[in-house]
């Protein structure tokens, strides 16, 4: 195993721990986003350039943005619940 | 139940967990050499017989391309899924209202958000196109440059133009779209049983290795997904933004 892909290891073992004790889910979306993009960075180091590709497209773009998405509906149904 | 049940249950879960994780990586195969000959075979066959550099795409639209038959078809059936949900209550008119409505409301968006969206949009549409016609040759195909592109229009709408998202997704050419993919996908399948010997079988000329149009219908399927990938993400995210704003304005 080589240098880079320890480093790789280690960021996607802090990433995932970060996701874990972030508590808000707005924040959440952030984190598990950064955790994704690690992830496609260690893919690569392992020699699975597509993966880390589908890896980059999921958690990068199509998971935050669900989870955003998702919240957005959530905070407006609240709003009109309170009015 | 309590912080200390459910920190205490969490810990002991994580203590019966663990040990059996690192049993389990520690009898992986070693990295680089995998048990089965499956590995070191399809990169070879997809080379010699396919003329398809990227071993990757082509298992994915040749040797299992009737997985991922069932694959995109899943994809598309999410898609109408999400639309027959989410459109039960309204017009197309209305939306169209909502969305000018919301443009007008003024600058939410920062200047910084709206100019970085404006640039990126460009080259992040130029990256999809190519990552979906190179599926061939380098990493990539239909699916992740699918999603690239659906992701170019999501810049359009973090950069404040949801007017603009609404101009630029009419929903009927989406939906056009979305079907035209899922279509020919099925119709490239069946050329192989009608021409060839079987579905799926690989009909068209192979073309020089390391050419755009190598591989027969594997760069075909590529594109056939990239674009139902596109527009069935497209139509998704474009139904949730509606239905925000839609909620917002009531």
């Amino acid at each position: 195993m080589t240098a880079l892909q320890v480093v790789c290891l280690l960021a996607v073992a802090v990433a995932g721990t970060a996701t874990v004790f972030t508590r808000d889910p707005l924040r959440q979306a952030v984190s598990s986003g950064v955790l994704g993009l690690s992830l496609a960075v260690l893919f690569l180091a392992f020699g699975a350039p597509d993966v880390a590709l589908s890896q980059i497209v999921v958690a990068g773009v199509a998971v935050p943005v669900m989870v955003l998405l998702a919240l957005a509906k959530i905070r407006t149904d609240e709003r009109r619940g309170e009015e | 139940m309590s912080v200390r049940a459910r920190v205490a249950l969490g810990l002991g879960s994580l203590a019966a967990l663990g040990p059996l994780l690192l049993w389990a990586v520690a009898g992986l195969p070693d990295f680089g050499h995998p048990r089965g000959p499956y590995a070191d075979l399809a990169p070879k066959i997809m080379l010699e017989e396919r003329h398809v550099t990227n071993a990757v795409t082509g298992v994915t639209f040749d040797l299992r391309g009737f997985d991922t038959l069932g694959e995109e078809l899943i994809l598309f059936v999410a898609a109408l899924g999400a639309a027959v949900l989410l459109r039960a209550q309204r017009g197309e008119r209305e939306s169209e209202e909502a969305a000018a409505a919301e443009e007008r409301r003024g600058p939410a968006t920062a200047d910084a958000l709206r100019g970085l969206g404006a640039v990126l949009v460009g080259p992040v549409l130029l990256l999809g196109a190519y990552i979906v016609v190179h599926g061939a040759l380098t990493p990539g195909g239909g699916f992740q440059g699918g999603v690239v592109l659906a992701g170019a229009l999501l810049l359009v709408y973090a950069a404040g133009q949801v007017a603009a998202v609404q101009r630029v997704r009419p929903v009927s050419l989406v939906e056009v779209a979305d079907a035209v993919g899922a279509a020919s996908y099925v119709l490239i399948a069946l050329a192989g049983l009608v021409f060839g010997v079987a579905t799926m079988d690989n009909v068209l000329p192979l073309g020089t290795t390391g050419s755009l149009l190598s591989g027969g219908t594997v760069p075909v399927l590529s594109v056939a997904v990239g674009v139902e990938v596109t527009a069935a993400v497209t139509l998704i995210l474009s139904e949730m933004v509606d239905q925000m704003m839609l909620r917002g304005r009531e």
